[in-house]
């Protein structure tokens, strides 16, 4: 027994030793790794001690002990209740007690469940205030015709710096770029490989496409543009997105081809300005993002 | 003599003292009764200990935190140690969190030991909830106990991802966008759901991140802690379970006493525990999200994870296939529920609903101390583990990303691999599982130690034949 | 005369040698000589022009026109063993260079004379470090992931940046390689391509690592691995120690 407390004084001191050092580390500087392992060591060191002890110092034998009655299963296997359901018994006939002096028992009940589940409801309906506001809210877009492109440090988007293979991240001007309906990412793509749905014939002006970059699968940014330098051998381009791997084809009108987003980015038609700047030519094709009851513009 | 001496004013210590709270408190009798408790011993009895001693580190570290970090979405630019961010608008949060990391003393290491210790808190809960499950431990009279543990399971997973989204840095940002986007998919009011919780369309008003603070500090922490309390009287009351050996029955407890050993047994894991996590805070880096940067909803990074307990998620988002229920105009049910609700949704109905299936299935509606070895029940042991490889494959498609980058194995692939896997494996699984624990039961073979074949012997004209 | 001469060449070439040009970052290099351009045209013959055609205007379906590439496609494919390609239609993959620095010079001087950009010159200390933030978060953050860990692009892969020089960062942003999106002096100026070279040079090759062990630099994946493998089994160690009972025997019933 006694080498065991030398032993466990040893540890003890050990670990005063380290929580020494953890204090001299903390006004000396404070680094991270110093303190980890300080602390970490006068932890452990007292974790040893203690643990040391509670095996080798003190007795351990085993010690059996009954449990409490409401735990304990019945001696008899054919009785079915002992004094603990006794007592179980006499508390649910305390709780009932009062309904003795019911005699309407039937009419009390129907009325309470009437009052119950229409005050219910009225708690409830204030939620239909929510509605439009909220459908209001989602359907929102900055984007109107005639509004320039601008990047992140509010520059004008012109065709002449996205280059041939090329991609660029704009948003309207003047418009909180948080705003989820705000960015889009706009492409290079080949004029004649060009396949958009009807109706946007002239939403790509020399090939330069512009969607919404919010992921309608699950809300990220799409920010992997897939841009082949040999066509031939290579997958033909396209905007992935890289929570999910949703995979959209901007020639097509940005239609999943791969991945679980459930309906295609929403388009923005853009046209050249006469300063030669990228501007809106009208609003987004479909509500941005993750999709919900309300969601419009869906394919 | 001063030995003697010595003894007898220990011993006036400690009889002083007790009386001194037994005059005020009249408490003598019932802590008597408590440092005889007994508890019965098995390793695998301290999973729930580990758990609960990563959250004492966790309150401790994060009290600390609460005194440095500023909850606001209010822009900043950053002015800091750090100079890749110099001069970057980054939320106050962000801000704050950077200047834990990089000026206040001690204040890295408490980030990373907060966060470590959140980490091992979820890992130890869920082996803690496995042996639960397949020791039959939920049975009556503890199934009220086992429903307790299951909603902390799931308000802990909760706490943990609004913890680490807090911070506003790039990764969380895209982890609440995907949240956001999840509360949206739920059919009808998915919409009110999601605007409730952000106050508006995503990324939400200011009052988002000040709502996630105080369900963070405050409400999350008293309802786990709440639970929790209810949760050890609960395991107290009737005594904890044991495994059949010599000398127990259903009717008795065979242990170890509280005093002493049980109390330094549980003192040392405390120990053991926060030296752990702390050794980790300050060795190993997690979640450094100035190699991040501030989140915007216009920017996302490839290789993106959220923290492993909600790898499950991203693995069922990813998985998914593109089905989108629509109908009348409107979009009934969005992708992203079937991967981030239904799922988990399905997953915590079954595990709430296990002990009555089983009552069901088996009939048996007795009161149960001891506990099956897994075993002992195949059906049990058999449904377990197929739930549990499902997840577990769920689980690997959320990284599958990374197998390509390390292994060559084609993204692609191993989605249409994994989308069969997790259908065919766990029914094989089950097969498999309980085949084993109706063989094992019938041989009472160990299944590691004992030999299952036969040993031969080479007969001196070439052949071979069995050992007598 | 003739020992001199070779004696001077060994030492150059051990200069060369010592100071780490062999293989390594691009020097701004002199004008290329005929002689150069020959060897080079011969080279090509042997090795490119199976895929990209004798009259190196490319062969349908197998390898692209070299003519307009430039010096700095030629120094960036080569240099980074991208090329030869094993086959057409592979995603081109960083390797150990096929060709040894003075082939690989002769090479890019023939391409070169192809017409085209020329090896640009970069200098990440003239970038700024905060601006190359910016960019790198913008541009490239979302297939070579914010720490250059490379990731999954559907039908290929960005891949990681560890081993990137400065040359070959402004080269790759130029160029474009295989599905990556190219970025002309319009977007992106000379002087920014310094600071995206600096944050590559920094940032991703030398970060901040003051946490501890990086683990990879991948976020929640490896710290998932680093508490389950290391925090939690270390802690299932220290309950199978002390879970069991130090003593044997069968129980006494308690007073």
């Amino acid at each position: 027994m006694k080498r065991i407390e030398l032993a466990i004084a040893a540890l003890l001191g050990c670990s005063a030793i380290a929580s020494i050092a953890f204090v001299v580390i903390y006004v000396g500087g404070a680094d991270t790794q110093g303190l980890g392992i300080s602390l970490g060591a006068a932890l452990a060191f007292l974790a040893a001690a203690v643990l040391l002890a509670s095996r080798r110092l003190f007795p351990d034998t085993p010690v059996a002990e009954e449990r409490p009655e409401f735990a304990r299963p019945p001696e008899d296997p054919g009785v079915t209740a002992g004094p603990a359901a006794e007592r179980a018994e006499e508390l649910a006939g305390e709780i009932e007690s009062p309904a003795e002096a019911i005699t309407r028992r039937r009419l009390l009940i129907a009325a309470g469940g009437a009052a119950g589940t229409a005050l219910g409801a009225a708690l409830v309906v204030p939620v239909a205030s929510l509605g439009p506001a909220v459908a209001d809210r989602l359907h929102r877009s900055p984007w109107r015709a005639g509004l320039r492109l601008v990047d992140e440090r509010d520059a004008a988007v012109t065709p002449a710096m996205i280059g041939a293979r090329g991609f660029v991240t704009a948003f309207p001007e003047g418009v909180d770029k948080r705003e989820l309906a705000a960015p889009v990412i706009v492409m290079h793509l080949d004029p004649s490989s060009l396949n958009l749905p009807p109706g946007r014939e002239g939403w790509a002006p020399e090939g330069l496409v512009a969607y919404s970059k919010i992921c309608t699968h699950a809300g990220c940014a799409v920010s992997i543009p897939r841009s082949p330098l040999y066509p031939p051998r290579a997958p033909r381009p396209a905007l992935v997105c890289p929570c999910h791997y949703s995979t959209f084809d901007p020639a097509k009108g940005a239609d999943v081809i791969f991945g679980p987003a459930g309906r295609a980015l929403p388009q923005l038609p853009i046209s050249i300005g006469s300063d030669g700047a990228l501007i809106a030519a009208g609003e987004l094709s479909g509500d941005v993002g993750p999709s919900w009851r309300g969601t419009r513009g869906g394919t | 003599m001063s030995r003697e001496r010595a003894v007898e004013r220990r011993g006036g210590f400690t009889q002083r003292t007790v009386r001194w709270f037994d005059d005020r408190t009249g408490s003598a009798g019932g802590v008597r009764k408590v440092l005889r408790y007994v508890f019965p011993d098995h390793w695998t009895f301290l999973l729930g200990e580990i758990a609960l001693y990563s959250f004492v580190v966790l309150i401790g570290t994060g009290i600390f935190l609460t005194f440095f970090f500023e909850p606001s979405t209010a822009t900043t630019t950053y002015h800091g140690a750090y100079a890749p961010l110099e001069g970057a608008t980054v939320s106050k949060a962000f801000a704050s969190a950077m200047n834990l990391s990089f000026d206040i003393r001690g204040g890295l290491l408490m980030r990373q030991t907060h966060h470590w210790a959140a980490l091992v808190f979820v890992a130890a809960i869920t082996l803690h909830l496995m042996r639960i499950f397949f020791t039959g431990a939920f049975r009556k009279p503890r199934d009220i106990n086992y429903y307790v543990g299951v909603t902390m399971l799931m308000l802990v997973i909760v706490e943990g991802y609004a913890g680490y989204s807090l911070l506003d840095d790039l990764l969380s940002g895209m982890g609440l966008a995907i949240g956001n986007a999840v509360a949206l998919s739920f059919p009808l009011f998915g919409a009110d759901l999601s605007n409730l919780i952000w106050d508006g369309q995503f990324p939400g008003s200011d009052a988002f991140m000040s709502r996630l603070f105080i369900v963070h500090v405050l409400i999350l922490p008293i309802a786990i802690a709440t639970l929790l309390t209810i949760h050890l009287i609960l395991v107290a009351r009737p005594h904890h379970t044991q495994f059949a050996g010599p000398g127990t029955t259903e009717r008795n407890a065979i242990g170890s006493a509280l005093w002493p050993v049980y109390a330094l047994r549980s003192i040392g894991l405390l120990f053991a525990v926060s030296g752990v996590l702390f050794a980790l805070g300050g060795l190993i880096q997690i979640n450094p999200i100035w190699q991040w940067g501030p989140y915007e909803p216009y920017q996302s990074t490839n290789a993106a994870q959220p923290d492993w307990y909600l790898g499950w998620l991203i693995g069922a988002l990813r998985l998914m296939p593109p089905l989108e229920i629509r109908a009348f105009g409107s979009t009934l049910v969005p992708n992203p529920f079937f991967g981030g609700a239904l799922f988990p949704l399905l997953l915590f109905t079954f595990l709430y609903s296990w002990p009555w299936l089983e009552r069901r299935i088996t009939g048996d509606r007795r009161l149960h101390n001891l506990l099956d070895r897994p075993r002992d029940n195949p059906l049990r042991t058999a449904v377990g583990s197929a739930v549990l490889t499902f997840c577990l494959i769920v689980f690997f498609a959320g990284s599958s990303d990374r197998i390509f980058l390390e292994f060559g194995i084609p993204y692609e692939g191993q989605v249409v691999a994994l989308r069969i896997a997790v259908l065919a494996l766990p029914v094989l699984i089950f097969l498999l599982v309980k085949r084993t624990c109706e063989e094992l039961r019938r041989t009472e073979a160990h299944p590691l130690r004992d030999f299952p074949g036969r040993v031969v012997r080479r007969t001196p004209g070439g052949g071979y034949e069995p050992e007598p | 005369m003739i020992r001199a001469v070779s004696f001077a060449a060994i030492a150059a070439a051990a200069l060369a040698f010592a100071t780490g040009s062999f293989g390594q970052d691009s020097a701004t290099p002199a004008e290329p000589d005929a002689a150069k351009i020959a060897e080079g045209r011969q080279l090509y013959v042997e090795g490119c022009s199976s895929c990209h055609g004798m009259d190196a205007r490319g062969v349908d379906e197998q390898g692209t026109s070299l003519v307009g590439v430039g010096a700095a496609s030629a120094d960036f494919y080569l240099r980074t063993g991208r090329m030869p390609l094993a086959e057409p239609g592979r995603e081109p993959q960083r390797a150990q260079p096929a060709y040894p620095e003075d082939q690989i010079e002769a090479l890019v001087a023939y391409v070169g004379s192809l017409g085209g950009p020329p090896i640009p010159t970069v200098d990440p200390n003239a970038g700024s470090i905060s601006r190359g933030t910016e960019l790198f978060v913008s541009d490239c953050a979302g297939c070579h992931s914010i720490t250059g860990e490379g990731g999954v692009v559907v039908g290929g892969f960005a891949p990681e940046l560890h081993q990137a020089t400065p040359t070959q960062v402004a080269e790759a942003v130029r160029i474009g390689p295989y599905l990556m999106p190219s970025f002309d002096r319009n977007q992106i100026s000379d002087a920014d391509l310094n600071s995206v070279a600096r944050y590559v040079d920094e940032a991703v090759q030398d970060p901040d690592d003051r946490g501890g062990w990086g683990i990879g630099h991948l976020g929640p994946v490896p710290e998932g691995l680093v508490a389950w493998v290391l925090a939690t089994a270390a802690l299932l160690l220290v309950a199978r120690l002390i879970g069991e009972r130090s003593e044997g025997r069968g129980p006494e019933e308690k007073p």
